[in-house]
C-alpha cells in the first residue's frame, strides 16, 4: 500500500492547494445545506415548533434530509426569466454573488499548518472580496427588471457601503493590535490563552465588526434587501429553481466566512482557550486545532440565527444611522484608545515578542 | 512563460473591456466593463508582484467607487443612442485630443526608456519579501509630509462635496430620533384595568 503521508508531501505545491481548495468549497456547500436545517430547528425550539422533521435518511435523524431534498426540489424547478430582463446579467448575477463567498476562504488559515495561500496583505484581500458581493445583488436586482427587485438592490448597495466602512475601521484595530496583515500572523500574535485574544482589549471592535457582518450579509435584523412585509422579497424576487438556490448559498456561505472571521481576528483562530494555563495548558486542551476553529465558528454562527429568531426588523433610515452615526464614531475613537494603549505598553502591546 | 501567457491574456481582456466600456450602448454595461477593466489591472499588478496595489486597486475602484457608478447608472436611465445623437460634430476635435495623448504616452516611454532594457521587465524579489511593509515604511518616513498634505486635501475635498450637496428643503419631514428614543412605554400604551364581564 502507498503510504498516504509522504505520497501527500510529494506532491508540489500547487497540487496540494488545488486539493485544499477542493475539499474546503465542498466541505462549505454541504456545510450550508446543514446550516439551514440548523436554523430551522433552532428558530423552531425557541418558538416552540418542532422544526422541519419529515425527511430521514435511512429512518434515522429526522428532518435531516431536509436540505438535501431542497436541494433537488430548486435543481429540477424551471429556471423562469421574465421577458424584459436583460437575459445575460440576469444568469451571471447568482454567480456574481457566489464568487467571492468561496474565494475570501484562500486566505483563512483553518488550522496551524492549513491555509492555501499564505498573502501578506490577507485582510486587505479579505475586506476587497467581502465588497464584492453587493455586486451580484445590484445586477441581480436591476437585470430583473423589476420594481421590487430594484428597491431591493438599491438598499442592500446603500447599506453594504455604509457597513463596509465600519467593518474596514474595526479591522484597523485588530491590525494594529497584531502589526500584521497576514491572518496566519494574527492568530499567532493572539497566543496565550482566552484572555490573550483580541476580544478582551478590542471589545467594542468585535461588537461593531459582528453587527457590520450581520449587516454586510443581509441577515436580519437588518435584511432590508428583502424586507418581505414590503418588498415581497427584495432583489430575489424573479429568481427560481437554483438561481434562488444559488443566492441562498451565497448567502449562508457569507454568514459562516463572517463567523469565521471574526474567530480569526477576535478569538484566536485555532487557537485553545487554555492554551498556557496551569494544568490544562499541557493537556489536549490546551493544544492548538482545528476542532477549537469549527467551536468558535459555530458558536457565532448560532448568534446569526438567535438575532433572527430574536430582533424584529430595522427601518431603513434606522440602519443608516446606527451605521454612519454609531459603528463608525465608536470605531475612530477605539483607534485612538488603541494608540494611548500602545503609547503605554497596556494589553497587546505588552506581549514580549513585540519588543 | 507562464508568467507572459498571462500577462498577454489579461492584456488583451484589459483592451477588449475597455474599448467594451466606449463602445456599449447600454451605460450599464459600460460601468460593468470598467469594473472588469479594473480587475484584470489588479492582475496584470499581481503578476509584476504589486500585490498591495492590486488588492487596493480592487478595494477601492470596483468595491466602493464603481458601486456608486453602477448605483447612479442604474437610477438614470440614459439613453446613450440620444446622447450621441450629433456626436460626429466633436469628431474633429476628439481625433486631435486622441492624437495628443498618444503623442505624449509615446514620448514617456521613449524618453524613460532611454539606457533601459524594457523588454527585462521588473526585477522579481526575494520569497520574504512584503510589498505592504515596504510601501508602509515609504509612505510613513519618506513621503510622511505628502502622505498627509494628500489626507488633507481629502478631508477637505470631503467637506466641500457635502456643503456643496447638502441643501435644507423646507416641508421635508423627518424622524426625531431623540424623541423617538426617548419614548416611554407608558407614552403608548395605556393599561386599563376592569372588572370582569359576567354572564347576565
Amino acid at each position: 500500500m502507498i503510504n498516504l503521508a509522504t505520497l501527500w508531501s510529494s506532491l508540489p505545491d500547487y497540487a496540494r492547494a488545488t486539493v485544499w481548495i477542493l475539499v474546503i468549497t465542498v466541505v462549505l456547500i454541504v456545510l450550508v445545506a446543514l446550516l439551514t436545517l440548523w436554523e430551522r430547528k433552532v428558530i423552531g425550539w425557541m418558538q416552540l415548533r418542532r422544526g422541519p422533521n419529515r425527511v430521514r435518511i435511512f429512518g434515522l435523524l429526522p428532518g435531516i434530509g431536509q436540505p438535501f431534498a431542497d436541494v433537488f426540489k430548486l435543481l429540477f424547478k424551471e429556471v423562469v426569466v421574465p421577458a424584459n430582463a436583460n437575459k445575460l446579467l440576469f444568469r451571471l448575477a447568482p454567480m456574481i454573488a457566489l464568487i467571492p463567498a468561496f474565494a475570501a476562504w484562500a486566505v483563512i488559515p483553518l488550522s496551524p499548518e492549513v491555509v492555501v495561500s499564505k498573502a501578506d496583505a490577507g485582510l486587505l484581500y479579505l475586506l476587497s472580496l467581502t465588497s464584492l458581493g453587493v455586486y451580484g445583488i445590484i445586477i441581480a436586482g436591476w437585470a430583473a427588471n423589476s420594481k421590487y427587485a430594484f428597491l431591493g438592490a438599491m438598499r442592500s448597495a446603500a447599506q453594504m457601503v455604509a457597513y463596509e466602512i465600519a467593518m474596514g475601521f474595526a479591522l484597523v484595530g485588530v491590525l494594529m493590535a497584531s502589526g500584521s496583515m497576514n491572518l496566519g500572523t494574527i492568530v499567532n500574535t493572539q497566543q496565550g490563552g482566552v484572555l490573550a485574544w483580541n476580544w478582551f482589549w478590542l471589545f467594542p471592535l468585535l461588537v461593531v465588526y459582528f453587527i457590520s457582518g450581520v449587516a454586510e450579509t443581509n441577515r436580519a435584523p437588518f435584511d432590508v434587501a428583502e424586507g418581505e412585509s414590503e418588498i415581497v422579497a427584495g432583489f430575489h424576487v424573479e429568481y427560481s429553481g437554483i438561481g434562488f438556490a444559488l443566492f441562498f448559498l451565497a448567502e449562508y456561505a457569507n454568514m459562516i466566512l463572517i463567523a469565521t472571521l471574526t474567530a480569526v481576528f477576535f478569538f484566536g483562530g485555532w487557537r485553545a482557550p487554555f492554551e498556557g494555563w496551569p494544568g490544562l495548558g499541557g493537556t489536549l486542551l490546551g493544544a492548538p486545532s482545528f476542532l477549537w476553529l469549527f467551536a468558535k465558528v459555530f458558536a457565532l454562527v448560532f448568534l446569526f440565527l438567535w438575532f433572527r429568531a430574536t430582533f424584529p426588523r430595522y427601518r431603513y433610515d434606522q440602519i443608516m444611522r446606527l451605521g454612519w452615526k454609531t459603528l463608525i464614531p465608536v470605531t475612530l475613537v477605539w483607534i485612538g484608545v488603541e494608540m494611548l494603549m500602545a503609547n503605554w505598553h497596556i494589553g497587546p502591546w505588552a506581549r514580549a515578542w513585540f519588543h | 512563460m507562464l508568467i507572459e501567457g498571462l500577462y498577454f491574456l489579461f492584456a488583451a481582456i484589459l483592451v477588449l473591456a475597455a474599448l467594451g466600456v466606449i463602445l456599449a450602448r447600454n451605460p450599464v454595461y459600460s460601468a460593468l466593463l470598467l469594473v472588469l477593466c479594473f480587475f484584470t489591472s489588479a492582475a496584470i499588478w499581481l503578476l509584476l508582484e504589486a500585490e498591495f496595489l492590486a488588492v487596493v486597486l480592487v478595494l477601492v475602484y470596483v468595491g466602493a467607487v464603481m458601486v456608486l457608478f453602477l448605483f447612479v447608472v442604474m437610477m438614470l436611465d440614459i439613453n446613450l443612442a440620444e446622447l450621441r445623437h450629433g456626436f460626429t460634430r466633436f469628431a474633429a476635435l476628439g481625433v486631435v485630443t486622441a492624437l495628443a495623448v498618444i503623442v505624449e504616452i509615446a514620448g514617456v516611454v521613449w524618453v524613460r526608456g532611454f539606457g533601459l532594457d524594457l523588454a527585462a521587465g521588473a526585477a522579481s524579489q526575494p520569497a520574504g519579501y512584503s510589498n505592504t511593509l515596504e510601501l508602509g515604511t515609504l509612505l510613513y518616513t519618506r513621503y510622511a509630509y505628502p502622505f498627509e498634505l494628500a489626507a488633507m486635501l481629502l478631508l477637505v475635498a470631503i467637506v466641500a462635496a457635502i456643503t456643496l450637496t447638502m441643501r435644507r428643503r423646507p416641508g421635508l419631514k423627518q424622524q426625531d430620533v431623540s424623541a423617538q428614543v426617548a419614548t416611554r412605554a407608558a407614552d403608548r400604551v395605556r393599561l386599563v384595568r376592569m372588572d370582569a364581564d359576567t354572564k347576565q
